[in-house]
């Protein structure tokens, strides 16, 4: 494998491309990232467009197709303002985790730079997507772009049937909830979006077969079946407690419309399929910096690169792997491609020349030797937190010179806990590590109770971590969207989850006209 | 692996996520829109342009945490110094030492730059309002002439040749006369040469010789193309109607005017001109300034350079009159008037005024607006009663008895943009005396 051969010519030479230089680019690629590191990637799909198409993209969570709404007007005007002003860039790629794997490359690129982005993303991001187990279980590469376009022509239809300003008062009460529309512990079984589809067409066949308006004039039918269960036994009818917030309402709202409930249906999952990227920022970067890394080097070692191409990737290398310190003006949190990638060559490291540190604290790995191996199943079977937890070495805490500090609003001054040293790096491991834990980062708010017998309050509980409460006015308008659905009162506690004790409540009352018709 | 190229795929696909944000953000465009336009000359006042929008009346709320209390961890790198037990200050608001967790969901949500295109700004500049009297449509003379595909001719230029149509001709003709097909020869002569030195099809092969030498005397006979064949596109003119209109610009220049009355005056005549520009391709603009006497000036010479004298509104009246007379016949122009004025006039000169407006002047004319600038109210003490004008009190008896024109006092920057909106809204046309 390490005999060198020489290419006759490289790929490129100069900045221009065109798409057989794309096309020698890929194959060139494709031999080093399947033979030589063992990727298994889903077929690709490389879609060159504009800046105008970037931004396009951009404004839509990255997907080449979306449902209209003016939130992503907003997106839109925002980056384009943004990239006016030329205070921001334009990513080089976007990747879609689709099967065939989209990949889009700005026309703009230099050659080195489609080539750097064909690692990238052709590549490292596609192997992510194709073999994480997060990705496998919650998202449905092979439906999602149809998925898409049912989830297009669906709110379109019902633009035509019910009014913009009707469809878009729920989408902006569904997407209010999006961060909360996620079962998060539950076994799940692998979604088939493309099934999805056909599944909302036969449940609205069956309400219209099955519907006959005699029942509702059946005297004391309604209440006859109201014996006075246990508590216990209403909340696990309704399966409360509940953290999907948008699934309780698409299932139990009393007063939506089926067309309403869809589209709450909708966001909720796409909701999910975002669900693992947040997650796995750090190893999904890290996986796709690793490999473009490799594979630029080696395209440089077999002479494919000229050595002027090479600097230039080198210098966009850098760029992206740069991590400034706490205390300088350009530091915005941990930069995820530094992170990923550190790690990524520090396991390659300890499977390869270990130190006897790392004998200690890596002993399945050190000195396996085939480091592939070892990352290939990383990025299979971690995510960001667990990854973390169990791969980040003491050498890397101290070249990063990671610390941790705790701030107490109680307290007058902010304490250092743990440093980079011997007594600090569990400590500061499985700090860091929860920082990348959903569980954690996201508040926890669920739906406790309802009183369906009574005046139907609906009753959520948020456990408020380390006593910090939600920001007030966010919670409060998404609280107004959450009674608008439910159709009834809706009432937020704020629980201390040490003591029990409610910090604060929030109540909120549907306003009248905004989904549901006056006295429908 | 595919490779697509997307970029001639149709721009624009955000387009209607863009007039959904643009509607849903109403209110504050427009407020920014008018914010930005006050600081514009009259003939850039269209061009369109940046706006800042504050984010917050675009928010989308979520359900996260609050920035501030409760206990938190921050992992951070670049320590050099510090070591377990360290206390530092808590850094207030925009300290490098607790970033990490300022913004949960990723993106501050800071006032942002929203570029309108030039016929945004001027939508959202002038919406519901509408222009009296658009009625007016006359064919002008020279450039309004559109030329439009009219069928097929035999002849015409090159450039113009109609290629599909020539070739449909062409090859019709070949069919009727039988012209061989270069297959046909091809075939023929494939089979000459299998044949060649086969004694025993001698024969054959002097027949097949002779079908060729038969078919190639046809080839040469018929053409491939014929000059009869050739068809070129023709175009026709049709004269187009254009609608034009001219905008008489009249202001009293004479020393009471000040300067922050020629400045409430100017931003008037831009928001017509923004307005008419909007409804006509030709709009000319006419400038006549005047104190006793009148005349017909240039824009800079109109707003800049100062004059004395009396003040007859007459002559204003007369000046354009003449001027439409000589240059803008009524029948081909649609003709607006603003004139601008503190209301002083020579108090033998309202009559005539009057008169002048009613008989010649109004009749020819779309629309009449008066604007009546003061000083900036505040410079008045608290309980001071102004003496409407004597120009105001002349043109308000002929609104009275139902004259075409409109009329407003406007005393403060601010005033011009509702006034103008009051004046064209699609209510209110051309009636009612406020102030």
């Amino acid at each position: 494998m390490n005999v060198i051969t020489r290419a006759e010519r490289p790929l490129f030479e100069g900045a221009d491309w065109e798409f057989s230089t794309l096309q020698r680019c890929h194959d060139a690629i494709q031999e080093i990232a399947v033979d030589e590191l063992g990727l298994s990637v889903y077929p690709n799909q490389i879609e060159v467009i504009s800046a105008e198409q970037m931004l396009d993209a951009y404004s839509s969570i990255g997907m080449p197709l979306f449902y209209k709404h003016w939130s992503f007007g907003k997106q839109f005007a925002r980056n384009e303002g943004l990239y006016r002003a030329g205070m921001q860039g334009l990513a080089y790629e976007i990747v879609i985790n689709s099967n065939p794997c989209i990949s889009y490359v700005m026309e703009e690129n230099t050659a080195t730079m489609q080539a750097l982005v064909i690692a990238h993303a052709a590549f490292g991001h596609n192997h992510f997507f194709k073999n994480n187990y997060l990705f496998k279980q919650w998202t449905d590469a092979d439906g999602i772009l149809d998925y898409l376009e049912f989830a297009r022509d669906y709110v379109m239809e019902c633009e035509e049937r019910h009014g913009e300003a009707a469809v878009e008062r729920v989408l902006d009460a569904a997407h209010a909830l999006m961060s909360h529309a996620v079962h998060r512990y539950p076994r799940r079984r692998a979604t088939d979006l493309r099934l999805e589809e056909k599944r909302e067409r036969e449940r609205r066949l069956h309400d219209e077969q099955v519907f006959n308006d005699l029942w509702r004039t059946v005297p004391g039918g309604g209440n006859a079946r109201h014996d006075p269960t246990t508590e216990e036994r209403r909340k696990a009818l309704l399966q409360l407690p509940q953290e999907n917030i948008l699934y309780f309402l698409e299932k139990t709202a009393p007063r939506l419309a089926p067309w309403q409930r869809e589209l709450l249906r909708v966001v909720r999952i796409i909701a999910q399929y975002f669900y693992p990227q947040t997650q796995t920022k750090v190893m999904n970067e890290g996986c796709a910096t690793y490999v473009h890394y490799r594979i630029m080097n080696r395209l440089h070692e077999k002479g494919l690169l000229t050595d002027g191409a090479m600097v230039e990737f080198l210098k966009s290398h850098t760029n992206v792997v740069f991590q400034p310190d706490f205390n300088d003006p350009r530091y915005s949190g941990l930069n995820p491609y530094a992170l990923g990638f550190a790690m990524m060559q520090d396991i390659e490291r300890i499977c390869i020349e270990p130190t006897a540190e790392d004998e200690q604290w890596f002993p399945a790995i050190a000195g396996k030797g085939d480091a592939m191996a070892v990352l290939r199943d990383c990025w299979a079977n971690y995510r960001d937190e667990s990854f973390i937890l169990q791969f980040l070495s003491p050498r890397l805490i101290r070249h990063f010179g990671l610390f941790h500090v705790v701030d107490d609003a109680d307290e007058p001054h902010l304490a250092i806990e743990a440093i980079h040293d011997e007594r600090g790096y569990r400590a500061i491991r499985q700090r860091l590590a929860r920082q990348y834990d959903v569980a954690w980062t996201a508040p926890d708010i669920q739906v406790v109770d309802v009183d369906l017998a009574g005046d139907r309050k609906l009753v959520l509980h948020h456990g408020a971590m380390n006593r910090i409460l939600l920001d007030e006015r966010d919670a409060r308008s998404v609280l107004q969207h959450l009674a608008d659905l439910w159709g009834y009162d809706v009432v937020m506690r704020e629980i201390d989850p040490g003591s029990g004790s409610v910090m604060k409540e929030h109540a909120a009352k549907p306003r009248v006209g905004i989904l549901h018709e006056v006295g429908g | 692996m595919h490779i697509v190229d997307r970029r001639l795929n149709p721009g624009g696909k955000n387009l209607s996520n863009r007039q959904r944000f643009m509607r849903r953000a109403k209110e504050q465009i427009r407020k920014a829109v008018h914010e930005s336009s006050a600081g514009k000359g009259i003939k850039d006042a269209d061009e369109g342009g940046e706006i800042v929008l504050p984010a917050r009346g675009v928010h989308e709320p979520s359900f996260h945490r609050s920035p501030t209390g409760g206990v938190r961890d921050h992992l951070l790198p670049g320590n050099k110094e510090y070591i377990v037990g360290d206390t530092i200050p808590r850094p207030q608001g925009g300290g490098g030492g607790s970033g990490s967790e300022g913004s949960p969901d990723g993106e501050g949500e800071d006032d942002f730059r929203f570029a309108l295109s030039r016929d945004e700004f001027v939508d959202m500049f002038l919406e519901d309002l509408e222009l009296p009297d658009l009625a007016k449509r006359k064919v002008a003379s020279a450039e309004a002439v559109t030329w439009h595909r009219a069928g097929y001719s035999v002849s015409g230029s090159p450039a113009n040749l109609a290629l599909m149509r020539t070739v449909r001709n062409s090859l019709s003709r070949r069919i009727a006369l039988r012209r061989p097909k270069v297959d046909e020869l091809e075939a023929l002569r494939a089979e000459i040469a299998a044949l060649e030195g086969d004694v025993a099809a001698e024969s054959r092969k002097r027949a097949l010789e002779e079908e060729l030498t038969r078919k190639l005397r046809r080839v040469s006979l018929i053409p491939y193309i014929d000059p009869l064949d050739v068809r070129y596109k023709r175009f026709d003119s049709t004269p187009r109607p254009v609608a034009q209109a001219v905008m008489f610009c009249l202001m009293d220049v004479s020393g009471s005017m000040t300067e922050h009355m020629k400045d409430l005056a100017k931003r008037f005549y831009i928001l017509l001109y923004i307005f008419l520009k909007r409804r006509y391709k030709n709009v000319e603009v006419v400038f006549i300034r005047h104190t006793h006497v009148a005349s017909e000036v240039d824009e800079d010479t109109f707003f800049h350079s100062p004059e004395t004298g009396g003040t007859v509104v007459s002559t204003a009246l007369e000046e354009m009159q003449r001027v439409v007379g000589e240059r803008y016949p009524a029948d081909n122009w649609n003709i607006y008037a603003a004139q601008a004025s503190d209301g002083d006039n020579t108090a033998s000169d309202n009559d005539r005024t009057a008169h002048l407006l009613t008989q010649a002047i109004l009749p020819q004319c779309q629309y009449y607006a008066y604007l009546e600038v003061g000083r900036d109210v505040e410079h008045f003490p608290p309980g001071f009663i102004r003496r409407d004008s004597d120009l105001w009190q002349t043109y308000a008896a002929l609104v009275k008895a139902g004259a075409p024109m409109a009329m407003r006092k406007v005393g403060h920057r601010r005033d011009i943009y509702p006034v103008f909106r009051e004046l064209f809204s699609k209510k209110t046309g051309a009636e009612a005396v406020t102030a």
